[in-house]
């Protein structure tokens, strides 16, 4: 994280991604998406249900094909690939994903070693069935569970527990990068710290990079190295986490911060929650990532980057 | 102060195909005119089973085998299902946490809220149409008089969570239950609905009592908290006392595994383990299997509760004065300072006679 040369693993660029393009009921979803995404970080991706931060992770593991836009991963670019292509399938080994809820991506009809091996089976890693076994259980060793447990059925896990099969399920295949998609909204206060700390752990482990999409922005700013918040389809602020928690920007990221519950009822008492009007967006400008200062972009019109400018240096005075 | 609600004893279990599922094990407490109680808990730990006895609506196969629920001196489990149906959205009335699948979905909002206030009442349609523009307004749908005859799916789901509010609100409820009203809105939404419920609070004075997992949300809302574990309460307080001078191990370890945006350190604090069965309670405090605190005591004998303060109680062995002292987890001795600071004569916290703000 310090000042060393940062190598880029994930590329975005101009990313769009539109939903029934051209018919009457187009959905503009993510427009001009650009970031980059350092190996062996954590991304953050935050913003509130709609802003496009799912459609956003699912565009970048090649769920969906996106209207325009470039995604270099590893200097390849993805948007172009084919699918079924060999270049397809490797990436779809070395990308991997985790989703929300544990209890809709398990099937239910499977043991818990066929579930994690499924990936292994397709991309041909292991050499016979005992060596396929070892790695299931290596695996459910990794995430905390009882190698012992491989050959039940998910309805007899908890969901913390579950959330532990699915991540071992996404690290069978030893993939570099990994998107989280809310992995601990649907799991109990207790348990979420449980997730969260394991995820941290197996990082460290693995060398692995994350793009952590969430909207509780307390569990993102302990997570993540970097912060990306989105709003209407766009980025609007991107920075790494401390600068965006401790030095916003963008009115909408400022908004964002207000509306956050502390656990503490001195701080309650005092909040004082501003709202934020987005009809500013509106106002035809044109509006790029600008760098405000260094690492610290915000989406700005060119009249507007002298305001955050200023802003940004009455922080630091 | 008079109180308007009174859980006593409450024991309530569960028959299913496993055997019996012990779900409420002797729960107690009470909820004061005009106040706000907070009861937090993670998933089965009893809390949505205790309001839904409160509002008579416990599952078939739930039995109460002890206790009894005070709703202004009468007890509501003797009351009869047509009593129940007089007393449900009139006097007490719930807001659920999911707004998209509370509405239905084929009428329109208008009649929906005024359908409330057509069956406790005798209005008019016109009338009761009237008022329930005026309720909508109140929880803050603009332009509600045009839009009474609009469905659920026209509005976002932020205004759909009003629009269950004020068909909660729209008699003048005396209880006021809230189950988790804010845990499917993003954070912007959900402190726009905070602000509203506090807001109504003091219109229309009634006592709110709000279940949630998010002690963030607990924090900004909450006048007393109740703690739930495996079915029971280990902690009940005012929220400063819980919040900054907390004696339970379970909710210290609630307060320690919320980030807090000042959190660096390297790893969260973690509660080991997960809740236990209760078709088997454990023996003893059933917390001490994910206690790092527990005590051989706690295996063998569940902890009675110890009083802190005339408003402050909670069961842990940790408070018998012949435990043992113990280290607090940093965070927990933090948020001490900061009880000091607030109470400065107090020093021991276990000083029985301490008056309440």
């Amino acid at each position: 994280m310090a000042e060393q040369k940062k190598e880029v693993l994930v590329s975005v660029k101009d990313l769009q991604q539109f939903f029934n393009l051209g018919k009457k009921d187009e959905v503009r979803a993510i427009q001009d998406i650009t970031f980059d995404i350092y190996r062996g970080e954590t991304l953050g991706l935050v913003g509130e249900s709609g802003s496009g931060k799912t459609t956003t992770g699912r565009a970048i593991i090649r769920l969906y094909k996106p209207t325009s836009g470039e995604i270099m991963f590893n200097g390849k670019d993805i948007a172009k690939l084919k699918n079924g292509s060999k270049e397809m399938q490797e990436f779809r080994r070395e990308t991997q994903m985790i989703f929300q809820d544990p209890y809709a991506s398990l099937n239910p009809r499977m043991k818990v070693k066929d579930i994690i091996a499924e990936g292994i089976d397709i991309h041909h890693l292991a050499k016979n069935d005992k060596d396929r076994d070892e790695q299931v259980a290596n695996l459910l060793e990794l995430v905390g569970l009882n190698p012992d447990h491989a050959t039940r059925y998910p309805h007899e896990f908890s969901g913390g527990q579950r959330q532990r099969i699915g991540i071992a399920r996404a690290l069978a295949v030893q993939p570099q990068f990994i998107i989280a998609d809310e992995p601990i909204s649907a799991l109990d206060v207790s348990i979420q710290a449980q997730v969260v700390n394991l995820l941290k752990e197996i990082q460290e482990k693995r060398n692995l990079t994350y793009l952590f999409i969430a909207h509780d922005l307390s569990m993102v700013k302990y997570i993540s190295d970097r912060i990306a918040v989105m709003h209407n389809g766009r980025l609007v602020e991107l920075s790494t986490a401390s600068e965006v928690y401790n030095h916003p920007l963008h009115p909408y990221t400022k908004s964002l911060l207000s509306a956050i519950p502390i656990p503490d009822p001195e701080v309650e008492r005092k909040r004082r929650p501003q709202p934020y009007d987005s009809s500013m967006e509106e106002d035809g400008q044109k509006r790029t990532m600008v760098e405000i200062t260094p690492e610290h972009f915000v989406y700005a019109a060119a009249g507007e980057v002298e305001g955050y400018k200023a802003a940004a240096a009455a922080y630091n005075a | 102060m008079s109180k308007i609600l009174e859980v006593n004893n409450l024991e309530i279990d569960f028959h299913t195909y496993a055997g019996e599922v012990h779900a409420i094990r002797n729960v107690s407490f009470d909820l004061e005119k005009g106040e706000t109680l907070a009861i937090v808990g993670e998933s089965g730990s009893g809390k949505s089973v205790t309001l839904r006895t409160i509002m008579g609506l416990l599952a078939k196969n739930g039995e109460v085998v002890n206790g009894e629920v005070l709703f202004n001196g009468e007890d509501i489990l003797k009351k009869s299902n047509k009593e129940l149906n007089d007393m449900r959205g009139n006097d007490i009335s719930m807001i659920f946490q999911d707004p998209m699948t509370s509405l239905d979905p084929t009428m329109p909002i208008g009649k929906q809220v005024a359908e409330v206030l057509r069956i406790h009442n005798s209005v008019s349609k016109k009338s009761a149409m009237e008022e329930a523009a005026r309720v909508l307004e109140l929880v803050g749908i603009k332009d509600a008089r045009n839009r009474l005859k609009d469905y659920p799916h026209q509005f976002s789901g932020g205004q759909r969570q009003r629009i269950v509010i004020a068909i909660a609100i729209i008699n003048n409820p005396q209880i006021l239950i809230a189950d988790e009203p804010t845990t499917a809105l993003d954070v912007t939404i959900q402190a726009q609905i905070i602000d509203l419920l506090k807001e109504l609070q003091t219109k229309i004075d009634t006592s709110i009592i709000f279940i949630t997992h998010d002690l963030g949300v607990v924090a900004g809302i909450a006048d007393r908290v109740a703690v739930m574990y495996a079915g029971k309460i280990v902690e009940f307080g005012t929220v400063d006392e819980i919040f900054y001078n907390a004696q339970h191990p379970y909710t210290w370890g609630l307060l320690e595994s919320m980030p807090t945006l000042e959190t660096n350190t390297k790893r969260l604090h973690a509660i080991p383990g997960t809740p236990p069965s209760l078709l088997d309670p454990p023996v003893g405090d059933a917390f001490a299997p994910r206690n790092a605190y527990a005590m051989q005591i706690d295996t063998e004998q569940e902890p009675p509760f110890f009083q802190v303060s005339p408003t402050h109680k909670a069961a842990t062995w940790l408070l018998h004065p012949d435990a043992p002292k113990v280290e607090l987890p940093p965070e927990i001795a933090r948020r001490r300072e900061i009880w000091k600071k607030m109470n400065p004569e107090t020093k021991k916290p276990q000083t029985t006679e301490k008056g309440a703000d």
